[in-house]
């Protein structure tokens, strides 16, 4: 029933990890890509390759090795504007991961090096975000409150799942400077909607950033067609490396932010005393970056791009449906998150009665090679507002399969027996 | 099947049937620890006599069996002993839980909780075997002032 032209078994081949035996013969089943994602053979290789034959250092050495590097490193960026539609690629600013993404932004506000109205902040003024963030999504914006004295709110979540927007009109207001929130919950696999949130903050003149780590690797974004100002997400979880993650933000509003992290690379000109900064996305990128990481970045792109975004959607899409209906036939087995895979990707996270998240993870792994993760998925403060310190969670991507989600179930039930 | 190894049945009977769980009047002292990354805690009190008699070691949280258990067959080493003794039984049980499977556990020190010796080889693990302990030799520490 896949999508056609999707096929999992060839697509398996591609991951060499996949075909790996466990101590003490288990196969391996890779049940938490949400976590991060496994690599297929042609971004290795391409790392590889470049590791081997063309590394020099980036926008700097004259040599052949630097210019076949530099080349590379941005043809990687031309890579990833086009795999999320960015209007032109000096908006892709290359960063370690998404939370440095989202720490770049925080950290523009409030800036005294910076003159823009958008991103003056202080007493009086809001920062909204949501209940069911994950920590790299909280912390950057609770630092910004901390030290410009502007107050932090938050979207409520509701027993389903889903963001609460009954109060939307209220929570997003005058004073709200920036709106940050998820795409895509890591916990709950909610995909949120956008565009009456987006409504509202234009209606009162607030920026808008998404953290979308769980939703670029899984669907096709758009971030023209998604309208907001910011979009981060991170490499290794879309089949990428780890060390490498992505900024987009509109032309305009990167020109108008203060530099991030100041260093080589990132200056027009340095005297004693003051400097000059590179134009975008430069400015943002002090010191040598990741460069492999980033090639290898453009190569999980074109990986990506060739199997197809909407085939990848529509194949997680069977197996979230599938595990929806299969799950709940463990005794005590509670899903946490929207029980319909409508709106939502393939990760769920659930609880078993009696029984904690770290002894189901230790079982699956041990007993069946099932990796799962286990813990509350640093969203500590989602997990608070269900009342449970913890989670079991598997999360689906293009190379699981429907045998695997019965796998789980089985290995589920051999947990209830030992704990029950 | 290596994880069951780890499960000793010991382990999973004091996890169904704790021991000693509850907090209780009257208390020297009283601690809380955390395990920061899985969200596991105890809360532990202990009350000790003045000849260095551990009258009461009583103990609530939440967490995995490993946890849950650890606690359980702390508070019947501990309660009876006396101070030195089970501080030397604490010191027996660090040792091996930070063996990394390679420590050959001393049985006539340790006793039941010679059962965790498993869990040594599951370095993830190792900190939940060993939060009520740690919690333990924090509150006789602040017991003793």
């Amino acid at each position: 029933m896949s999508a056609p032209g999707f096929d999992v078994e060839r697509i398996r081949k591609d991951f060499p990890v996949l075909a790996r035996e466990l101590p003490g013969g288990r196969p391996l089943v890779y049940l938490d890509s949400g976590n991060s994602s496994q690599k297929p053979a042609q971004v290795i290789e391409t790392m590889r390759d470049h590791l081997t034959w063309h590394y020099g250092n980036v926008g700097r050495a004259l040599h052949v090795l630097g210019s076949e590097s530099t080349e590379a490193y941005e043809a990687a960026r031309d890579k990833i504007a086009a795999f999320v539609k960015a209007p032109s690629r000096d908006e892709i600013v290359f960063t370690k991961n998404a939370s440095e993404a989202l720490n770049l932004v925080a950290y523009a506000f409030g800036n005294p090096v910076g003159e823009d109205e958008r991103f003056r902040i202080g007493p009086g003024d809001e920062i909204v975000i949501s209940e069911m963030e994950h920590h790299s999504n909280i912390v950057p914006w609770q630092l910004l409150a901390q030290r410009t004295g502007a107050t932090l709110r938050w979207f409520p979540v509701t027993d389903e799942g889903r963001l609460d927007v009954e109060g939307l009109e209220e929570l997003v207001n005058d004073r709200t400077k920036i709106v940050s929130i998820t795409h895509q919950s890591n916990v709950l696999g909610t995909v949120n909607s956008v565009s009456p949130i987006l409504a509202r903050a234009r209606e009162v003149g607030a920026l808008m950033m998404l953290d979308a780590s769980q939703s670029v690797p899984h669907q096709p974004v758009d971030v023209t067609e998604l309208g907001v100002d910011f979009v981060a997400f991170t490499g290794h979880k879309m089949v990428g490396p780890s060390g490498i993650g992505v900024l987009w933000g509109r032309r305009e509003l990167l020109d108008a932010m203060p530099p991030f992290l100041g260093g080589g690379e990132m200056i027009e000109a340095v005297w004693m005393d003051r400097s000059t900064y590179a134009p975008v996305p430069h400015k943002f990128e002090a010191g040598t970056p990741p460069i492999v990481e980033a090639i290898g970045l453009g190569a999980a792109a074109d990986y990506l791009t060739a199997v197809g975004m909407d085939q990848i959607k529509a194949h997680e899409k069977e197996l979230v449906a599938y595990a929806l209906e299969a799950l709940p036939e463990v005794p005590g087995l509670r899903i946490i998150g929207p029980r319909t895979p409508i709106a939502r990707g393939g990760t769920i996270s659930f609880t078993l009665e009696g029984i904690h998240p770290h002894d189901v993870g230790q079982i699956l792994d041990d007993v069946y090679g099932i990796a799962v993760r286990v813990g509350h998925h640093c969203a500590r403060p989602l997990h608070l507002r269900f009342g449970i310190p913890a989670t079991t969670r598997a999360s689906f991507y293009l190379y699981n399969t429907t045998a695997e989600i019965d796998a789980l179930v089985r290995g589920l039930h051999h947990v209830q027996k030992v704990f029950g | 099947m290596i994880a069951e190894s780890m499960y000793q049945e010991l382990i999973l009977e004091h996890y169904k049937h704790p021991q000693g769980r509850g907090l209780r009047d009257p208390y020297d002292a009283e601690v809380h620890h955390v395990n920061p990354t899985c969200g596991d805690e105890v809360t532990l009190r202990v009350k000790v006599a003045d000849g260095g008699k551990v009258l009461d070691v009583s103990y609530d949280g939440q967490g995995c069996s490993i946890s849950q258990a650890a606690a359980s067959v702390l508070h019947e080493l501990a309660t009876g002993s006396t101070v030195e003794e089970s501080l030397s039984v604490v010191e027996e049980f660090t040792r091996l839980m930070q063996g990394r499977g390679q420590v050959e556990p001393d049985e006539d020190v340790l006793g039941d909780a010679v059962a965790f010796a498993g869990v040594a080889k599951f370095p993830a693990r190792v900190k939940c075997a060993l939060l009520a302990w740690m919690a333990y030799k924090d509150a006789l520490m602040r017991s003793q002032g």
